[in-house]
């Protein structure tokens, strides 16, 4: 090759590396600049909109990031502009924590990470005390992160996998006649054999010991496209009921599977991340009877906040992502998850200064004193979606408040009560599990003093 | 003119044997390996130790280990990953249950359990040769795959799957900080770099060089191909095994078997291909390669479409990351098959006469 | 009993189902000597391609019958195939010739890399429907020998039919027509090929035309059966011991390699999954393809590997 193209290629190999290598101090220069002429907090925005999880990755990121201008077009956090910047994950652990590394000092300082990924969620627990920056993880996470004496930076608020494992379980119960009815029956688990699908096992092998069902657990190989072995193993058992602990298309081959084998999808209840649109409009009407969690709310296209997105975002074609996906249950999970961040730093500034950016800290302490009754819930549009969450040190859930939704052929409908799981059997593992980890990592439990702070 | 040997004399084996026999080579490195443990540590920020420089050292460490399998030996794995895995929980395994285990025996230990594994793993290549052998080689990877997430005392008997270490430390020197991680996996790859350049150059390599150019020929002569492919699964294993645990223990605090996944073995195959195969420092140059590119386009492809006035969504991004990734494996290798390394050389070949056309 | 049929039965499907994709695998390396591993990321998007256009071209044209809607769409789809191959051959192949193995293979995985991310960026990343009109209600048969009957999934027996088919198809095309005993010359030998004037780059863009076609039956099966996404391309990975064991050059070795992995992998996650917790099925298929190897290693129907010194 010619000199002149082993020069041009030199230093296009420069410039390359150097943009590479400086572009976190330029944004942070950037962002340090516009932070002085406005108060703005800064949301980092951990999404997947591509890779095999992307069908449900995408409406939750939609949501959530809706929410986020929504906040803004009605006057910010008191005042405070909400900045916000995505970083695509593909559901990686790897490039969730390069994308945590590259944004926990944007924008003046992350005010929250939410990394929708409960394997990333478990690198990141040990990386954010360190940086002082909360993991709000609502919906999924370690179940054991709500003792926030020992997780003093993770809030699984709206509920784990373990309350969600257990309002199945006392759904099961209800429909059977009562906990004691539950002997002798045969609960089978179809999960994602990933962190992800392991979290309920514990909760579901206590609630068996107890109740005497007997529980089968098969595990579907990430990413899930091939379950005719699992389904014919149902077959063959012939279980009274199968849940599903699945993510991305796993849920949809499930009940393609399960309508190939002929099992009845009546008899099916997903998680809250398997009761979605994505997993079922696939299917149509063949998924008609299938239930699911919801985490409080579900599909909701009459709520006033869903309106509210509609007229100030999309209506400004502000919108991110299709108007028919506004008020899809994937989407108000996002939006939920953004409001809950949000409030978190509403509530730090009634302590530490209304109009003012939080820092990492602060919002911390935001979450860990939420106190959103329904009266603050209606207000924010979220009247017959959402029920009141309260945090405190040794709760960092706030609320176990679930529902069970059936899906019509056409869309999600409630078919159920209100359930809150039971924190008799629930508390003590809880308790157990952080007290092991505690341990492991060498942290001392904060003392109610040291909460109180 | 600058680079060039005369006046440069050897008077001993030892000297003409030497690794750099070129003057300005030595100065170069000594240059370089002072850059490294010195300037670097001065003047980087956090997310460039945490997102760049210590993922480059970890997959250089492993593209060291591939590239002695597969460019020395001629044998293709697309298993890496799962040896990279063994090598982790391995060395979690020995730090938990060992009371007072200090760190680098753990690592080394991880890397010889990882190097007996891929013995075993490496028997079908006396039998199975080529592309056979590569997607026998797929075999490890998902069984490795499987046995962290269902062999509950791999993980400690951990409920979820995912395991983590804390509080490392050298020698009573706390391992926590980027600069001191960063330092450590430093002076892992250099010794590493060291012990493999030394193999490649020993009797021990040329059994393998052999074995990769015609291995029936090499039969022949009386090289034993057994003894020959096994051990250059081990060493290979024995590499990655140990930044597998780097990678755990160091990059990452906390992980799970989809940490080294199919994903990762194809991303070490593609960094010894581009960086060069049968070249040490190939490893080094396709690691920096894979590692920086994706940052890179991720950085360009928004200011590129802010330039000219369109947004990206972090979607377009992703997805046009990955098709220039591809479009930049595929002409890589068609104006360069033999790797970046090969491009190097060719560049010393020239600066032996620059500034003088012949 | 009947279960254990079922589940043989089942397997036998499954690898009917894997072996048209492993097809694909077999035809380009059978001709050009290339291993190609972007045939996952060809099945996903010719699929894609398939189901987007079935779903745009009622709008466009304004056409109401699915079933012609579906005909214009796999037309479509099959003449994009054909300019990837095309494209693939003139930017990619024809440079890379007489490189070695390991490049070839790095070379295709680039070309897997680019294809995914055009096909999601051209056609999205959501889950879409292919529908061709496949049965998805099982049938029983065979009541009165078995209590209760023998289920039977019938999109997975018509998937078999189409596949078998597909094979019967190709088998003819390589014997009787002019193109096919071409492609074998230039399997068996590149440059005997070309010394009597078989053009090989023409050669090569049809065989991997062909590829494009088996990928995009492959496409519509399997999209039709678990909704095309992104995780398609996974199924390329489930086909793989299936090419080995079969042997790489080898059309009816993919189909009986299909089905010992097929049936391998079912019956096993079926009667020993359970023993070891489940989830065993994918690597119980590589052990299955690498035990074979030991005995023949360069597949069941595989060319044997001779190597002159």
């Amino acid at each position: 090759m010619k000199l002149r193209n082993y020069a041009l290629a030199a230093s296009l190999a420069a410039i390359g590396l150097s943009f590479t290598l400086t572009a976190p101090v330029h944004a942070q220069a950037k962002g340090k600049q516009a932070q002085a002429q406005v108060a703005e907090q800064f949301f980092p925005v951990l999404v997947y909109r591509t890779g095999p999880f992307a069908p449900n990755g995408t409406p939750w990121a939609n949501g959530f990031v809706d929410y986020l201008k929504l906040v803004n077009a009605t006057g910010g956090i008191n005042g405070v502009k909400a900045t916000f910047e995505e970083c695509e994950t593909g559901y990686a652990t790897d490039r969730s924590v390069e994308c945590y590394e590259r944004l926990k000092n944007k924008g003046g300082g992350a005010t929250a990470f939410q990394s929708l990924s409960t394997g990333a969620t478990f690198a990141l627990t040990e990386k954010a005390p360190v940086d002082k920056i909360p993991l709000i993880t609502a919906g999924y996470g370690r179940s054991e992160s709500a003792n926030g004496a020992v997780f003093t930076w993770n809030f699984p608020l709206l509920g784990t996998y373990w309350v969600g494992a257990d309002v199945l379980i006392q759904h099961i119960a209800k429909k059977e006649g009562g906990f004691d009815k539950l002997k002798g029956k045969k609960i089978t688990l179809v999960y994602h054999d990933s962190p992800y699908g392991k979290e309920p096992i514990p909760l579901l092998q206590e609630r068996a010991k107890m109740h005497g069902f007997d529980l089968s657990l098969l595990p579907v190989a990430s990413p899930g496209v091939e379950q005719k072995s699992t389904w014919l193993q149902i077959r063959q058992n012939k279980p009274d009921y199968v849940l599903l602990w699945g993510w991305g298309v796993m849920n949809s081959t499930a009940l393609k599977e399960a309508q190939a084998t002929g099992y009845p999808r009546e008899k099916m209840y997903g998680i809250w991340w398997a009761g979605a649109e994505p997993d079922v409009k696939d299917v149509g009407e063949a998924a008609k009877g299938y239930n699911a969690l919801a985490l409080q709310h579900g599909a909701e296209p009459n709520a006033k906040v869903t309106k509210d997105v509609l007229a100030l975002v999309h209506g400004k074609g502000q919108g991110t992502g299709p108007k028919d996906e506004v008020g899809s249950v994937l989407y108000m999970r996002g939006l939920i998850s953004a409001m809950l961040g949000i409030e978190g730093v509403k509530r730090a500034q009634e302590r530490y200064g209304k109009g003012k950016t939080m820092t990492g800290e602060q919002a911390r302490w935001g979450l860990e004193n939420l106190d959103l009754d329904q009266k603050k819930l209606d207000a924010l549009g979220f009247a017959g979606v959402m029920r009141p969450i309260q945090t405190s040190c040794l709760d960092h859930m706030g609320s176990s408040w679930v529902r069970v939704h059936t899906w019509s052929g056409s869309k999600w409908e409630f078919s159920s009560d209100w359930y809150q799981a039971d924190e008799k059997v629930i508390r003590p593992m809880v308790m157990l599990a952080s007290a092991r980890y505690a341990e492991e990592k060498k942290i001392t439990p904060r003392t109610p003093e040291q909460c109180k702070q | 003119m600058i680079y060039r040997e005369n006046g440069q004399f050897k008077t001993s084996y030892a000297a003409d044997q030497q690794i750099f026999p070129i003057l300005q080579d030595r100065w170069a490195i000594l240059g370089i390996l002072a850059f490294a443990f010195v300037a670097v540590p001065l003047f980087a920020d956090e997310y460039l130790f945490r997102a760049i420089l210590i993922p480059f050292l970890i997959l250089s460490l492993a593209a060291l280990g591939v590239n002695l399998l597969v460019g020395y030996c001629g044998q293709i794995t697309l298993g890496a990953g799962a040896f990279m895995a063994v090598g982790a929980y391995a060395a979690f395994n020995f730090i938990v249950r060992v009371d007072g285990m200090p760190l680098v025996g753990a690592l080394l230990l991880g890397g010889f359990t990882a190097a007996a594994v891929g013995v075993v793993f490496g028997v079908p290549s006396l039998r199975v040769r080529g592309l056979y052998l590569a997607v026998a080689t797929l075999a490890a990877q998902f069984f490795w795959d499987w046995a962290f997430l269902r062999i509950k005392w791999f993980t400690n008997d951990s409920s979820s799957g995912s395991v983590s270490v804390s509080n490392l430390s050298l020698f009573g020197f706390p391992i926590e900080s980027p600069t001191e991680k960063y330092l450590f996996c430093l002076a892992v790859l250099v010794v590493f770099a060291l012990l493999a350049k030394n193999l490649t150059r020993g009797a021990i390599g040329r059994q393998w060089m052999a074995i990769r150019d015609m291995d029936v020929a090499a039969e022949v002569i009386g090289i034993r191909p057994m003894y020959a492919k096994l051990s250059a699964f081990a060493v290979s294993s024995f590499f990655l095994g140990v930044a597998g645990g780097l990678w755990g223990f160091v990059h990452l605090g906390s992980w799970e078997p989809a940490a080294f996944s199919l994903d990762r073995s194809f991303q070490l195959l593609f960094m010894v291909i581009i960086g060069g195969l049968g070249s040490i420092m190939g490893s080094f140059f396709g690691a920096a390669f894979i590692v920086i590119l994706p940052i890179f386009l991720n950085q360009l492809l928004p200011w590129l479409g802010g330039l000219v006035g369109v947004t990206i969504s972090t979607a377009g991004v992703s997805h046009a990351e990955i098709m220039i990734f591809g479009a930049l494996i595929v002409f890589f290798l068609i104006v360069e098959p033999h790797g970046i390394a090969r491009l190097w050389s060719t560049a010393k070949e020239k600066l032996r006469l620059w500034p003088f056309p012949h | 009993m009947a279960f254990f049929l079922e589940v043989l039965i089942g397997g036998l499907m499954t690898g009917m189902l894997y072996s048209l994709v492993a097809l694909g695998f077999v035809l380009i390396f059978k001709a050009s000597g290339v291993f190609n591993f972007a045939q996952g990321a060809m099945v996903l998007f010719a699929a894609l391609a398939m189901a987007r256009f079935s779903e745009w071209i009622p709008g466009w044209l304004g056409v109401a019958n699915p079933v012609v809607a579906n005909i214009l769409a796999f037309i479509i789809a099959a003449l994009i195939m054909f300019a990837v191959a095309w494209l693939i051959e003139r930017l990619v192949l024809r440079h890379l010739v007489n490189q070695e193995g390991a490049t070839l293979l790095m070379a295709t995985l680039g070309i897997a890399y680019f294809i995914d991310g055009l096909g999601q960026t051209v056609f999205g990343s959501d889950i879409y429907k292919i529908d061709v009109g496949m049965p998805k209600e099982p049938v029983m048969v065979l009541e009165n020998i078995f209590a209760g009957g023998l289920l039977i999934n019938k999109e997975d027996f018509i998937a078999a039919l189409v596949a078998a088919l597909l094979v019967a198809a190709l088998a003819l095309f390589f014997q009787k027509t002019a193109t096919g005993r071409a492609l074998r010359a230039v399997a068996d030998d590149h440059q005997a090929a070309q010394s009597i004037g078989i053009p090989l780059n023409r050669i090569w863009v049809i065989v991997w035309c062909v590829a494009g076609i088996v990928a995009l039956v492959a496409g519509i099966i399997w999209g039709s059966k678990l909704g095309v996404q992104f995780s398609l391309v996974t199924v390329a990975l489930r086909a793989l011991p299936v090419v080995i064991l079969g042997g790489l050059t080898s059309v009816p070795g993919a189909i009986i390699g299909g089905l010992i992995i097929g049936v391998g992998e079912k019956v096993s996650e079926v009667y020993l999954g359970p023993l070891v917790g489940g989830g065993i099925e994918i690597w119980f298929a590589y052990m299955l393809a690498l035990v074979f190897l030991l005995f023949r290693p360069q597949g069941l129907f595989g060319e044997k590997i001779i190597d002159r010194v």
